[in-house]
């Protein structure tokens, strides 16, 4: 679980997130939406510790991160699983041995246990044929398998994912979508996911927080949102024509 | 730039800071002496026999006094290698070579988010990125040393086949006044440049934000910083060593 308490963050005097409260449960696929600009990359990065809040606290079970020891920092960071926007696989680094580094770095295990661990993940995450190639080999549906791959090797109690369905084609998109809601099942973890796709909201979103202007606007599940009054979160869900039917015919139900 | 001086600082202290696991380490050093020493050897080789030749046939006709003996050129290519050309005019040719080198690629990896991506896994970027090229660079007082065996050759090979001095003027020459003192000058300057060679590119590359074109903007304000910063450290050592 990981909880949120009225946190903000500026640059150079720009308010960019102001007071956002919030609590995303193990076990569930949590969604930050909202347009671009609205700060959800700002929001995910602060909850990874990537940047500092100017204040406010994050909580990783009843912890508050600012209040944790270097040490403790270290072995949470061991405990998250990161899904970037591009993937930020080691361009140097094979697909197998990218999906090793993170075990290769942290524990003391034998390179064939880690390789056979990674093997296990990546026929976990049906990457098939791909192990000796080097990610500007493999397309972009494949990448985003890797980078899941690499960040649920360590059996993390966090994922995080930043937009893990941009520049991927509908049925891939779907298909990345799924396969990260069946890890969160499968390994009862708390994963928190950045997207402005509403593909994802209808398909996975079993905590919706709609962020507007780096406020929080809106917060509920992806029933709520067909239910929603809402002016704004309608206006960003409901903004093309396929989607207004769709909740249409929710409603008419 | 107060505060980015304050923040190169700020990095090197970091770069010796948590350790990343030696046998991580181990390859990315034997990685990194590869691409920064054993892949410049090539360039370093070219340019100091030839500008070796250059000096000395630009020494020979200078010399245009009949009482000046000849073995005066190679006294004065020995001197202006060993002092200048190879530690000093070098160290620039590399600030091109390896310090766009390590900008561009660590740069890479910070617009791609590769660097984001080390750290959420907990490790310490700096020291994982910086230390192997500090110590892939303790061997560049060696590319420095064959520097100047190949500085000095070429200017041999110029003056003795060009025929403004015989062999034997030649080596006589190489061995007039000779100094040892001026070869460990020339090795303690070398050390510093090598220490400067792998940390500026590295905090210009580590500290720039936007993208792919910004990674190339990074990389000639390194190069132009790393030079800038050669020229003075050379001076204050010269001034400090040789006075």
């Amino acid at each position: 679980m990981i909880k949120v308490d009225n946190i903000s963050k500026s640059f150079e005097g720009s308010e960019v997130l102001k007071g956002i409260s919030t609590v995303f449960e193990k076990g569930k696929t949590n969604l930050i939406i909202g347009q671009s600009g609205s700060g959800k990359t700002v929001f995910l990065k602060c909850l990874l510790g990537l940047f500092e809040t100017n204040s406010g606290q994050i909580f990783f079970e009843r912890t508050p991160i600012d209040e944790m020891s270097f040490k403790e920092r270290t072995i949470l960071r061991q405990e998250i699983g990161m899904v970037f926007q591009g993937s930020a696989l080691f361009d140097s680094m094979t697909v197998e041995e990218n999906i090793m580094f993170p075990m290769q770095m942290f524990t003391k295990k034998e390179n064939e246990e880690i390789r056979e661990r990674a093997n296990e993940v990546i026929e976990r995450v049906n990457l098939i044929n791909a192990n000796e190639k080097y990610p500007d080999e493999i397309s972009g549906g494949m990448k985003k398998r890797v980078a899941i791959a690499r960040a649920i090797v360590m059996n993390p109690k966090y994922l995080f994912c930043d937009e893990p369905n941009s520049g991927l084609d509908p049925k891939t998109a779907i298909l990345i979508d799924n396969l990260i809601n069946e890890i969160t099942e499968e390994y009862n973890i708390t994963t928190v996911i950045n997207t402005h796709d509403m593909n994802s909201v209808m398909e996975i979103g079993e905590k919706i927080v709609f962020l507007l202007n780096g406020k929080k606007a809106w917060e509920g599940t992806k029933k709520d949102i067909f239910n929603t009054e809402n002016q704004a979160v309608s206006n960003f869900v409901y903004s093309s024509d396929l989607f207004k039917k769709v909740r249409e015919m929710y409603l008419k139900k | 730039m107060l505060s980015n001086i304050g923040k190169y600082f700020i990095m090197l202290q970091s770069v010796f800071g948590k350790f990343t696991k030696w046998r991580i380490l181990k390859q990315l050093i034997f990685k990194d002496i590869e691409s920064l020493i054993i892949g410049s050897l090539g360039i370093v080789s070219f340019i100091s026999f030839f500008v070796g030749g250059v000096v000395s046939i630009q020494t020979a006709l200078n010399l245009e006094n009949p009482l000046l003996p000849k073995n005066l050129i190679a006294f004065a290519t020995r001197q202006s290698i060993i002092l200048e050309f190879a530690p000093t005019f070098i160290s620039i040719i590399m600030a091109g070579k390896v310090g766009s080198y390590i900008t561009s690629s660590i740069g890479t990896m910070k617009v791609t988010e590769q660097i984001d991506a080390l750290e959420v896994m907990g490790i310490n970027t700096y020291n994982y990125l910086i230390f192997p090229k500090i110590v892939a660079l303790l061997l560049y007082p060696l590319v420095i040393c064959i520097s100047m065996f190949l500085g000095i050759l070429g200017g041999y090979i110029a003056c003795v086949y060009g025929g403004f001095s015989t062999s034997g003027e030649f080596i006589e020459g190489i061995q007039l006044d000779f100094i040892p003192f001026h070869i460990t000058y020339a090795f303690i300057k070398t050390s510093f440049f090598a220490f400067i060679l792998a940390t500026i590119p590295s905090f210009h590359g580590y500290f720039m934000t936007g993208g792919a074109l910004d990674v190339g903007k990074a990389s000639t304000v390194s190069f132009v910083w790393t030079s800038v910063v050669i020229i003075l450290l050379n001076y204050f050592i010269t001034q400090l060593l040789l006075t």
